[in-house]
């Protein structure tokens, strides 16, 4: 049992690793459609993905509601929307869910005037708190954070038209700011970044990386 | 007694909130037609969540649930009409259980279909262990194709332009210069991210300069996040102001 | 200390100083100038050498969290390529996406009086990010056998002779999350089509090293980034006057810093005088 458990999925790992890094220095038909079915795989299983998505949220709240935690209430709405948008999709304007998606049904009505203005608003309220944080918590204690400080300054002003009319030199700043020091820092953390996706991945395929087996046996 | 106020103010700004949209639609500025109701549980649900900035309370909380619920089932029914349908039932299913259907089944699709069903049994307490082979196919396969790639993509080619001569003609004064800047940043950024070597001595003196390359970004970036998130805003206040109270033309 | 005292003001003060700001800004009209920045005008100049009937994909990889500022970009450069009479390829790798794609793809279709399946075509959306970049290399109609109606691939007009993404002429992304990174490594690293993208103001300084690499051949970044394209297409909407809120805020908050760091000076300096 141990065998399947831990050792089928290393070498489908291994196997599969091997594979993808060889294919794309090998410029041939089989190649190349080998590669078109292991991506069309691998899309199919992501698409497995979203149900895991969608039953760790159900679950979570039908908890909240069967234990009847602080708030439960609240999570019936996260019911009552899923159900009510499910309903309406599944109807699909009277030809039902089997036949092609219609267009101007209730289920686009609920995405337009609830799903938008709701996910849209709830990130606009940053702009309340980072003003407040800017407010109370920018400081340029040490010289570090003065320079932090004046950048940020500098890139505020210079990239809204108002930096024009106080001085030219204000964008122009903002841009060499962003397309010197900006983009070499950016740069030297792209490519840390990338060599330790590198590193990672080989691990992955000798597996020396293992956690996404997750636990147990 | 501060229980007591706080229902008055909900109550109270629910009260005007309808007021204000019976006044709109009897003055013509909001049709009388689902759109028009639309943009009602749009303004409704967007000044909710604004209410938070005030304090928390239940109309943000039934907001915020609505929205996590409504975007689940869209999320659901989008997975069904663009992936589910045209990728496995309509090739797989139809023509396995349909002898009308105009084409034979795909069975090679069986297989990714199997192995996205073991994903599933990721909830299962005895057969769980077989989602590891999904997990195995997935993440081998990731890694396979990333490491040719990002090789490519973001280091050589990223490494390309920083290697770019300071005079090879044609450049002015100013632009070699922030090529040997740029070489500087880039160098001592990752200097400053290496580890496992003390920050002694020139080590030490380079990765100070890495922190300032750091510190300028960080300035830009918060900068850049300021802009974004007052987009955001000004988005949503265009929406009310123009959409539903129609003040801006 | 007296001067103390303002910094721990009731931040429903500065909430409110920060909506009356944008409200009267939108309301009170006055012009700025919104000169376009290098980036932008590197898409835009793209755009416009395209020959008629030259095909570009825009990868909608976003959903209604950042609708305000990518939805004002994709509206422009569709302007700009329906009035250049492009061939319009859409998708997405977001759930939360196609409904905004397809409003701002037939809306803006509708004015230039173009025609769904010859014109342009909404594949819709698919999971497998990287997998169905490649897979989209490799061949088109498996990744995307029906379009967001349930249309069959192959037969759209729009379509014929793109078997895989070898045939985009160019590939606009508006991303608000790490796609345009994933384009680049899995589609255009080896399928070589030209590339350019929008995206929200928070990626916005991430996307310089691929500027000067040319990987991407212009950026459109953030509201501001949209407006910069709204007024080169003369389509100026949403993302110009919301330049000027944007300008006013700005201005507010570093009156915010510098207030804030002045106060802290005075309390710091009469700190030490004291002690």
């Amino acid at each position: 049992m141990n065998f399947l458990k831990r050792t089928v999925p290393l070498v489908i790992a291994f196997v599969m690793g091997v594979l993808m890094t060889m294919q794309y220095y090998i410029p041939s038909r089989y190649s190349q459609n080998l590669l078109e079915v292991v991506t069309r795989w691998d899309r199919i299983i992501a698409g497995f993905a979203v149900f895991i998505g969608a039953y760790s949220l159900f679950h979570l709240h039908w908890t909240r509601i069967k234990r009847r935690v602080e708030g439960w209430g609240y999570s019936v709405f996260v019911y009552f929307g899923a159900i009510i948008t499910l309903i309406f999709g599944c109807l699909n304007g009277g030809k039902f869910f089997w036949s092609d998606k219609q267009d101007g049904t209730m289920f686009d009505w609920l995405y337009f005037y609830v799903q938008v203005p709701a996910g849209a608003t709830i990130f606009s309220i940053l702009a309340f708190f980072i003003a407040s944080a800017a407010y109370r918590t920018f400081r340029a204690r040490t010289r570090e954070s003065t320079v932090l400080l004046v950048a940020a300054v500098l890139v505020m002003l210079g990239r809204v038209p108002i930096g024009n009319y106080i001085s030219h030199y204000i964008p122009a700043i903002a841009d060499w700011i962003m397309a010197v020091p900006n983009l070499a820092a950016k740069r030297g953390i792209l490519l840390g970044v990338s060599l330790g996706a590198v590193a990672t991945s080989l691990k992955i395929i000798i597996g020396i990386e293992r956690s996404y087996l997750g636990g147990g046996d | 007694m501060r229980r007591d106020t706080n229902f008055f103010i909900l109550i109270g700004t629910v009260g005007l909130f309808v007021l204000a949209n019976i006044i709109l639609m009897a003055f013509g500025k909001l049709p009388f037609s689902s759109d028009g109701f639309g943009i009602i549980l749009g303004a409704g649900i967007t000044l909710a969540i604004y209410s938070f900035l005030y304090q928390d309370n239940p109309a943000f909380k039934i907001a915020e649930n609505l929205y996590v619920g409504v975007s689940l089932g869209y999320t659901i029914i989008i997975t069904w009409f663009n992936f589910l349908k045209p990728d496995l039932y309509e090739p797989l299913i139809v023509p396995l259980f349909s002898s009308a259907a105009e084409k034979s089944p795909q069975y090679a699709l069986l297989c990714p279909s199997l192995l996205g069903l073991f994903m599933l049994l990721r909830f299962s307490r005895k057969l769980s262990w077989l989602s590891r082979w999904t997990f195995a196919f997935v993440v081998g396969l990731g890694a396979g194709i990333s490491i040719p790639r990002v090789i490519s993509a973001f280091i050589l080619q990223q490494i390309k332009p920083s290697l770019h001569p300071v005079f090879s003609g044609g450049e002015t004064f100013l632009s070699s210069i922030n090529t040997l800047i740029i070489l500087l940043g880039v160098i001592s950024v990752l200097i400053y991210f290496i580890f496992s070597v003390e920050h002694k001595g020139a080590i030490g003196k380079m990765s100070k300069i890495g922190i300032w390359f750091l510190m300028i970004s960080f300035g830009a970036s918060f900068g850049y996040t300021v802009m974004g998130r007052l987009s955001l805003l000004i988005g949503r206040i265009q929406f009310l102001l123009k959409d539903w109270l129609g003040i801006l033309q | 200390m007296a001067v103390e005292k303002y910094l721990r003001i009731d931040r429903r003060i500065i909430f409110a100083i920060i909506t009356v700001a944008v409200i009267a800004s939108l309301i009170v009209k006055f012009e700025l100038p919104i000169p376009a920045s290098e980036p932008v005008q590197g898409i835009y100049e793209k755009i416009d050498s395209l020959p008629q009937g030259s095909r570009v994909m825009i990868s909608f990889d976003y959903d209604p969290s950042s609708k305000e500022e990518l939805q004002p970009m994709a509206i422009a450069f569709l302007h700009h390529c329906f009035s250049k009479d492009l061939k319009v390829i859409g998708m997405t790798h977001y759930t939360g996406a196609p409904g905004l794609a397809d409003l701002a793809m037939n809306s803006v279709a509708k004015q230039y009086q173009k025609t769904y399946g010859e014109d342009y075509v909404f594949l819709g959306y698919k999971p497998g990010g990287a997998s169905l970049i490649i897979n989209m290399g490799e061949n088109l109609y498996t990744a995307f056998p029906k379009d967001f109606y349930g249309k069959d691939t192959a037969t759209l007009p729009a379509l014929q002779g793109v078997d895989s993404l070898r045939q985009i002429n160019y590939l606009f992304d508006l991303a608000a999350g790490t796609m345009i990174e994933t384009w680049l490594v899995y589609g255009k690293e080896k399928y070589k089509f030209e590339m350019g993208a929008g995206c929200t103001a928070v990626m916005g300084p991430d996307m310089y090293p691929f500027l000067q690499s040319k990987q991407l051949n212009g950026l459109l970044g953030g509201l501001k980034g949209a407006a910069e394209y709204e007024a080169l297409v003369n389509k100026k909407a949403n993302a110009v006057s919301g330049m000027r809120p944007q300008s006013v805020v700005h201005v507010i908050i570093i009156i915010f810093v510098i207030f804030g760091n002045v106060v802290f000076f005075i309390s710091k300096r009469s700190g030490v005088r004291n002690a």
